[in-house]
Order: structure tokens, then sequence, then C-alpha cells
């Protein structure tokens, strides 16, 4: 079909232009504008009626005048070529190539808004990803194909987190076929260099694929940078048969380019301005995770985002735990006091974990400790609190006792170093010393078979030692 | 039907998931259209004029104007009979299995049009009418086992009645007919096939009081907050709070004998658990797979979002089904917040005038009318059997504030709130329902029926449980105050029987193979033995027993792991009694039965 051009722009209003007089225009068709100084701009069609379009341009619409401006049609819904070759290389947010090297030769071109996952055709996520960082592999355990998102603030060490979950969770499926995919949103030129940087330091280049949009690139361009990086990894994934890691940053940022375009489009706000369709469009997204039945690869995604005012009911981050399945939520006290990674545990959930561990997986008694640790580190800290208003005295023997473990616990068990990868051996069995620190008959979340088997031999050695 | 007529226009504007067709003059509301070349399935939500204003369930991009819209004067409806059960439907009915199969592909594509049920398949009819008898619509025609568990009754369908004529015995697929009705010179050929339009709701003879507990094996939820067969509950909570689990566990082991679950609007990856848990998991009621009782409804998350809205009239469409046939059914829908949102949604795009928070005005009286069509009731028939359903909705509020409008509206025609807590659930407490704001309306109404099983015991229990539960939260105020020195022993003794209704009875883990379900023998058992050592503690603080030794007595840590008990050595608990009062007995001092005050 030849593309049809258009020299009808009857208005411009944000990032929105309407078009008249078109003919034969499809809904989300991909569009070309061409300026009057010859250069062009991508955008896709939002609403039609018979004869007018109106058109999100990606590159925003500074510069467009009504009478000079060219449109056209392309006759197709906005797509990405991929092929295996996209590994090791960088594009922009819009997925055309700026590292210098030549263009990617497709074996496929795909729509980048990728079609739903029949639930029917679904593989339920159960194979455990060891991250080394034990606030996740002891307390919420990730799995593949699992999205698990990391709900930071300004400030916190977010990326530095992110950063070593890619590098340690792909050590330890070192011989399998593994893919990072990174879409960056609206990050600052430092930010995406210190990922760039530490993927070439630890060699895995090579197997990532970057798409880069930062703070100054257009922010209609957002948009569509998570659906292409997400359109790369489903073909690596379930093309390529490979593991796909994909970590998208900074969620806040595409939320904000919508709420833009839906400002300028007067659609009536939801809450904070934003959208009312803003979870549906989120769950396009984050959906996009998961296994398949027959297929050995993999899509797990963690996105990153930044709660404003540190708010977890703000709508980003509510819409986003709506949607995913868990989050890592950061704490601003515990980075406060110097503690890497300062993953504040109690509202912090794996919700696949139930059939990623146990028992096959990584060990028996790996439930039990879990739900322990937790119960125990949120009664210590319940009595701290009241330590802090009555003083020490006021606690009973057993309060003291859970104060002290939730001290010890945050210092030990969740402080650990930026380049420490602990097994989950290591992971379990520090849980297991720190509940030495209690009293047996308070471990009610446990089983006498496992208290017998893993907590008694270490009490019995602690007394031992305690007598000499 | 003969006065089906075609109507056939051409689409005018795109926006989104709805579509505005001209040319569609006759055109009614609620009828199915097929939009485009693809013949994507939509729905007319607004006629003007000539203009029809319609939700399409499937993705729209790539529709041009002027593209075909083509009307068959039929309104939304699903397809009744044999092989609904085991079904994993999409929202508006089509099996997902063989949409993978149309569609060669793991994702869904669009203009699939695949049967709800197996129009080959052959079923083994038995008639429970002969040719003479008369019959009124809702009459048993005769059976087919759809399923080791569910015997399908094929009804008289409404509108019908008669003297049957003809009736056929053996082998038959669902549109073969099975039996002729005729009045008069009136003739009907009755297949095991039916459609019914799901907006419209299936009628009954008459309604009955909700006096007669639907068990959840989930002990906060059946002794303290029960739900009554073909009563309604909703469980708002932010999330992670626990909802899909608590409906998942209804799901399994709700005493129900039909289970229509619907995530709607929620995540793929919930789905395919229960796809692949049900088959595996043992129903403790008939022994067989929870599968082999279930059907399934999925508009996740990421699929179209006007099939969200049309998801939960497939699902109690079903359910009504069932109920008439006499059997409870339980509806299970996780997240009717999505399915607002929906509603929402394509009343933006209709340029409705917005109710308060941009919620259409209707949200109200379209939820209402939802819930309206749970109940318990005798259907029609003349056999006057009973049915019921009861309706379980999810309600997902943003930010976890309940005031926000979708809770607010359904907590007008809900009558049992199940009120999760984050707080309780980042302490792991599951179910993290609010035991001081949660109520049922049922409670009371259902109390004489326990009674009557439990020796008089279990309304006296529960009102004494929650009592204490109630003084903790008093006691603590005064305990973060001024510490928990200034308690008096009594006092003392509150809150330690508090602490062990919420960790050892209230607290059940999901998880766990044993303490996911509890019979209601085991939860009396339990709660019973709780209070016991709670009025013999009281009795040995009196009499001068040192409260350290009473609170360490051993026989605590076999209260705490009474959870753990299988079904078949819950007698056990039973022996607790014993041992509670000699332990008891042994730290009460010489002489301190003197000092009884
Ligand atoms: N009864 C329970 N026993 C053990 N764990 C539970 C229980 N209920 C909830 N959980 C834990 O809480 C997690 C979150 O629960 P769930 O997925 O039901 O939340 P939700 O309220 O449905 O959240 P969302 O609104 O995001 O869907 C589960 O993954 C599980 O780990
Ligand atoms: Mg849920």
């Amino acid at each position: 079909m030849l593309p049809r051009e258009y020299r009808t722009v009857s208005s411009i209003s944000g990032p929105l232009v309407m078009v008249e007089k078109t003919q034969d225009v499809m809904y989300d068709e991909l569009v070309e504008i061409t300026l009057a100084d010859g250069s062009k701009r991508k955008g896709k069609v939002l609403e039609i009626e018979t004869d007018m379009a109106l058109v999100q341009v990606f590159e925003g619409t500074s510069g467009i005048e009504n009478e000079e401006a060219k449109v056209r049609f392309l006759g197709k819904v906005q797509t990405l070529p991929v092929s295996k070759d996209m590994l090791g290389r960088v594009f922009n947010g819009r997925g055309e190539p700026i590292d210098g090297g030549a263009p990617l030769i497709a074996e496929q071109n795909l729509d980048i808004n990728g079609m739903p996952m029949n639930p029917f055709s679904r593989d339920y996520p159960s194979e455990f990803i060891q991250t080394g960082i034990s606030t996740i592999d002891g307390l919420n355990p990730m799995v593949r194909g699992q999205k698990l998102p990391i709900f930071s603030a300004s400030g916190l060490p977010h990326n530095r987190m992110a950063a070593q979950i890619a590098r340690q969770a792909t050590v330890i499926s070192g011989h399998e076929d593994f893919a990072v995919v990174f879409a960056a949103m609206g990050i600052t030129f430092e930010e995406a260099s210190f990922f760039m940087e530490d993927f070439r330091k630890t060699g895995a280049l090579q197997r990532t694929v970057l798409y880069i949009n930062l703070a100054d690139d257009p922010a209609i361009e957002r948009i569509s940078t998570p659906r292409i990086a997400l359109t790369a990894a489903e073909y690596l994934a379930f093309e390529c048969n490979m593991h796909v890691v994909v970590i998208l940053t900074d969620l806040t940022n595409y939320c904000e380019a919508l709420r833009e375009i839906s400002a300028a489009r007067k659609e009536v706000p939801g809450r904070r301005g934003y959208p009312g369709y803003l979870y549906t469009d989120l769950a396009t997204m984050y959906e996009r995770a998961g296994r398949l039945k027959g297929k050995s690869g993999s899509i797990t995604q963690i996105p990153i985002l930044t709660m404003p005012e540190d708010d977890k009911t703000h709508p980003i981050p509510d819409l986003t735990g709506y949607i995913t399945e868990g989050q890592i939520i950061l704490s601003r006290s515990l980075h406060r006091q110097g503690i890497y990674p300062p993953v504040d545990v109690m509202p912090s959930l794996s919700r696949l974990k139930d059939k990623g561990i146990g028992r096959d997986k990584t060990r028996e008694d790996h439930a039990d400790l879990m739900n322990q640790l937790f119960a125990a580190y949120a009664r210590g800290k319940e009595a701290k609190e009241l330590a802090v208003i009555l003083g020490e005295g006021a606690l009973s023997d057993e309060d003291k006792a859970f104060a002290k473990f939730s001290t010890v616990f945050e210092d030990k068990y969740v402080r650990q170093g930026e380049y420490e990868n602990r097994t989950i051996k290591e992971t379990l069995e520090l849980g297991w010393n720190l509940l030495t620190m209690i009293p047996v008959k308070e471990l009610k979340r446990i089983r006498d078979a496992y208290i017998e088997k893993y907590l008694n031999p270490l009490l019995k050695a602690k007394a031992e030692k305690g007598e000499e | 039907m003969p006065d089906k007529k075609e109507i056939k226009g051409a689409i005018e504007r795109i926006s989104g998931s709805l579509v505005v067709a001209g040319g569609m003059e006759g055109a009614s509301m609620q009828d199915v259209v097929h939009i485009g070349e693809l013949g994507l399935v939509g729905e007319i939500l607004e006629v003007n004029g000539d203009k029809a204003s319609i939700q399409v369930y499937e993705e729209t991009s790539g529709l041009k104007p002027g593209e075909p819209v083509v009307s068959m004067g039929e309104p939304l409806s699903v397809e009744l009979g044999p092989g609904i059960i085991e079904q994993f439907y999409d929202g508006i009915q089509r099996p997902l299995e063989l949409i993978e199969k149309a569609a060669k592909s793991p994702y869904i594509s669009r203009g699939i049009s695949v049967p709800a049920l197996d129009r080959q398949k052959k079923w083994d009819f038995t008639p429970k009418v002969k040719a003479g008898d008369e019959v009124v619509a809702g009459d048993i025609l005769g059976t087919v086992q759809e399923t080791v568990v569910v015997e399908h009754r094929i009804m008289v369908p409404n509108g019908v009645k008669g003297k049957v004529t003809k009736i056929e015995k053996g082998e038959h697929t669902i549109e073969d007919v099975i039996a002729v009705v005729e009045d008069g010179d009136k003739k009907y050929e009755v297949k095991m096939l039916q459609r019914w339009p799901v907006r419209k709701p299936r009628p009954v003879a008459r309604r009955l009081a909700p006096n007669v507990p639907m068990t959840t094996g989930q002990r906060v939820v059946d002794a303290f907050f029960p739900v009554a067969l073909g009563g309604t509950a909703c469980v708002p909570g932010p999330f992670g709070s626990g909802k899909t689990v608590i409906q998942h566990q209804f799901a399994k082991w709700a005493q129900a004998q039909i289970v229509v679950y619907v995530g709607c609007g929620e995540r793929g990856n919930e789905m395919t658990d229960v796809l692949l848990e049900f088959p595996e998991l043992d129903d403790p009621q008939t022994g067989q797979p929870l599968m082999k009782r279930t059907t399934l409804i999925a508009n996740t998350s990421n699929m179209p979002v006007a099939a969200r809205e049309a998801s939960v009239y497939t699902a109690i469409t079903l359910a009504e089904y069932y109920r008439d046939m006499g059997y409870s059914v339980a509806l299970m829908a996780d997240s009717t917040s999505r399915w607002a949102e929906a509603l929402r949604e394509m009343s933006g795009r209709l340029e409705e005038m917005p109710g308060e928070e941009s919620y259409p005005a209707y949200l109200g009286t379209r939820l209402a009318s939802f819930y309206e069509r749970a109940g318990r009731c005798i259907v029609n028939g003349k056999d006057q059997r009973e049915g019921s359903i009861t309706v379980i909705g999810a309600v997902s509020p943003p930010g976890g504030d309940l005031s926000e409008p979708v809770t607010q509206n359904t907590l007008r025609v809900t009558k049992v709130f199940w009120g999760l807590d984050a707080n309780l659930a980042y302490q792991r407490h599951f179910p993290a329902i609010n035991w001081l704001n949660s109520y049922s309306l049922y409670t009371e109404r259902l109390d004489p029926y326990w009674d009557e099983k439990f020796d008089d015991q279990w309304s006296g229990l529960r009102v004494e449980a929650m009592g204490l539960l109630e003084q903790e939260a008093q006691l603590n105020e005064i305990v973060r105050l001024v510490g928990i020195d200034a308690l008096s022993r009594d006092e003392r003794m509150v809150m330690e029987t508090a602490k062990s209704l919420r960790e050892d009875f209230l607290h059940q883990n999901a998880f766990h193979e044993i303490d996911t379900y509890a019979s209601m023998e085991k939860q009396f058992k339990m709660l019973k033995t709780i209070v016991a050592f709670h009025h013999a503690g009281l009795d040995a603080l009196h009499k001068g027993a040192p409260m350290n030794k009473l609170f360490n007595l051993p026989v605590r840590e076999q209260i705490a792991r009474m959870r753990y008990l299988e079904e078949k050595d819950i007698a056990q608990i039973d022996k607790l009694d014993d041992t509670i009062k000699e332990q008891i007995n042994g730290i009460i001092p010489v002489g301190g039965e003197n000092n009884a005050a």
C-alpha cells in the first residue's frame, strides 16, 4: 500500500497533533512527520474519526508548524526489528542504534505492543533464582519468570542493588543462555553510565541489550521504550530460548509521560492527575513477564520506580504493587544507618516464593525459617519501639531477646557487601544462627523436626562454648 | 428465533476499546456486534439515532473507519449445557485452550471464534420424565454425568411448559433434540444446549433467608465472621494483603457443590496456579479433585479491558444455571475493582458525566444489581429444589483507602466485610483479616445452627473470644503509655489469652498442608481449649499461682500446635483439657485454694 501524505495538521496541543481530511487511517498506525527543515519525527494514531486522526508525536511537537508539516501514515503499527545480534548493542528509546554500529538486520519485525499471553499457555514460575542477597533469597525469594519491582525513593541505592542482582543472578546460571535487557526511561546520563560500566566490568555487556531514553530525551518517547525492550525480551526468551532479566528504570518517569498525554487529550484525570487507565496500561507491560509451556526461556522483570515523597500509596507504586508479584521496598531509615542493601523487610514480599523454595529447590526448612524470621523481626521491632517510649526496663525478658534479635538481624542479615554473593545455604545458616537468640518455645512457625535438625545442634554448640 | 435481523453499519470513530459505528438504525443496546474484517466481538453500549457506541472485547489496533460492523440482533449470551465444569474460559466464554489451538500460539490473537461448549462430544442422557408427563419451566428432564461429582441436570427452558411427547435416552451431543414438549399447538424441541443473556438474571421461584452456613475451613472466617449459603461478602485490602490467597482458599475448601472462580483484571500466573493446582488437590467433601466441581473464568489485566467488564456477568450467569439445577454455588470474583475500572474507562470514552473519582454515577446500582444475583432460593420447577449462590468479591482500593467509591458502594450491599490489614500482612499474620473492624451480619443468624451442633457452647465461646481480643486492644493502649507492669494479674492473663487466640487460632497458613483447612469440629475444639486455659489460668492466678510459671506451662506449646493436628487426630485436643487442669494444679501453691477470691 502506498503511504499517504497529508499537509492538513489542524491543531497542535502538547504532544498531540490533529490531522484532517484523512482517509483509510488505521487505529494505532505508525506516522512519520516531516518538518519544514526536513527533519523527521515519528508518532502513532491515538484516535480516529471518519476524516480525522489524532496523532501522538514521540519526540514532542515543538517546531512543528501547521502548514509546513507533512504527515505520512505508514500503513503499519509500530514494530521493532529483532535478531540475536541485538545482544551487546545500545539503542535509543525508540529502538534505533546509537552505538555507532551497523543497523540491525532483522530476523523479524514485531509489534511493540505484543499480544496478551494466554493464561492457559503459561507455565507457573517455580525455578529459584539465587541473587546472593539474603533479604531476597532468604525472605523474598525470586523465581524465573517473576515480575518483582524495587520500590525506591530519590537518593536510595536502587541502581546499585539492581546491578548487583543482575550481576549475581546471572553468575549462578553461568552456563545457561541468559541475557539482560535494560531499558532506561528518563534517568540521568550518570545513572545510565553506571549500569553500562557495571555490565562492561563483569563482561555481561555482550549479553545485554540496552535501550536508553535519558532525562533530556523526549518524554513521549518513553511511552514506547519499555514496550520495545519487552518485545526484544520476548524474542530472546521465547524464540531464542534464553533466560532474560529485564530491568526497567525508572517507571515513575514513564508514568509522568503518560500523564502528559492524558492531560493533552483532556481526559478526565484519575488520582493525582494520572489517567484512569494507568493500571491497565502498566499491566500490559508487567504481564509480559513469565514462562510459557513448552518453551525453555523466561522473562524475569525487575522494574524500578521511585516513590514520590517516599509514599507507597502514591498511584505509581500502588498500582504497580497491585500488578506485580511482590515488591522489594527500600527504607530510608536503614540507608541512613548505613545499611546496604537497605531492604525494608516487613513490607517487602515475593508472592511466587512458595513454589520456588523447599525440598529439592532450596531446602526443606526454608519456608518455616522464613516465616519465623519475619515474625521474630516484627516482634523485635515492636519491642524496640516500646523501649523507646518506656525504656528498656519496661520490656519483658522475652521482648528484650526479640529486640536484641532485630538489631543483630539488621546488622548481620540485612547488611551485606555490594560484591558479597551469599549462597542460599549461607543465608539459611545465618538465619538459624540468629534464631538461637530467641527462646525455643517462641518459635511457633517452625516444625519440631526442623528445630531438632537445624536449631538444636547450634544451641548445643553455643551451650558448650558458653561452658568453656 | 425468527425475529433476529442482521444490521450492517460502518466504523466512524475509534478510541481505544470504544468504536462508534454509523448506519446502525434498529440496533439495540446490549446487542453483540462483529467489527471489522477480523470480526472482533463487541457489545452495543449506547444507541443514538443511527450511531451505536460499542465496547470492543478485543484489541482495536489496525481497525479503520469504514470497516463493517454487523449486529446479529442478539444480546451478549452464554452457552449453557454439560461441559462447563472443568473449563477455563475468557471473559466472554471462549475456552482458552481452544483459543490456544486456534491461534497456534501462546498469545491470544484477535478475531478468534471458538465454541464455548463442545459440539461433538456425546453425553449419556438419562431421562427423569417420560412421554406424557406434564412439565413446567425448571423441571428436570433428565441428567448427564458431567464430571465424577457433578450430575448435570437438563431443565425445561424458561418460558416452556406442556406435555412431554418425546424423550431420548442415550448418547447425545448438546445439539441433539433430547425432548419435545408440546403445549396446545406449540411445540418445543429441547436440546441440552441452551443460551441465556448474561445481563439478565435468571428467574427463581422464591427467595429464602440465608440461615445455613457455608463453611470455608478458614478459622477466622467460620468462627468469627461467617458467611451464609446465598450470602454476599467482600474482602477489601491493599495490594499484597491476601485477597487472592483467601479467595483461592475459599475456592478450595468452601462447602459448596460448584465453584465459579473469575479472575477479573488480575494476574495471569494466579489463574495458571489454580489451573495447575486444582486438578491435583482433593476436595475434603468428595475426595475427588477440586477441578471436578470448578469452572474458571479469566480476563487477566493484560487482556482487553472491555471483556473484563463482561467477565463477571458471564460468571454469575453460569453460577445461576447451576443454582437452578439445585446446587449450592460459590462465586469468587477477584477483583471487582478492576471490573469497576473497566466500567469507568468505557464511561470516560463515552464522555458521560463523571461521578466520584470519575466513576460513572451508576456504579452503585451496577454493583448492587450484581450482588443481588446472589441468594438462597427455591428454584423454578415443580420439585421445589433449593439452590444458592454465595458471592465473594475482592476489592482493591487505591492506596488501601476504604473511603473510595468501589469499596463504599460494595459495603452498602454486601453482608460480610473481611477487612484486610496491611500491618497484619507485614507481620505475616495471615489471613490478615482485622478482627477489630471486620463484621458479618450473618453471625447471629448462624449461631443457632452451630449451637445445636456443639452442645450450646458455640456462640458463647465466640463472644468470649471476641471480647478478649477487644480487651487486648484497649489494654495495649495502656501498655504503650505506661508499660506492661501497670496491668493487673487478671489483665495479664487476658493479654496472654488474646495472644494465644491470635497466634494459635486466627493465624492460619494457607501453604501448610494441614493448617490450610480446619473442619468446624477442629475449630470448635481449638477455641474451647484456648478459652478453657484462660478460665483455669484466671482461677490459678486468684489462688496465688505465679504468673511466670503459668504462662510457661508446657501445655501451652501443645495448644500452639493444635492447628497442626490432622483431622483424624483431633480427638487428641479433648485430652488437653485434663492436661491443662493437671499442670495448672501443679503450680497452685499449697493453701492457695483458700485464697480464692
Ligand atoms: N493465608 C495465608 N497464608 C500464608 N500466606 C499468605 C496467606 N494469605 C496471604 N499470604 C501471603 O501474602 C501474599 C500476598 O497475598 P495475595 O496475593 O492474596 O494478595 P492480594 O491482596 O491478592 O494482592 P493484590 O491486590 O496485589 O492481588 C501471598 O503471596 C502469600 O505469600
Ligand atoms: Mg490478588
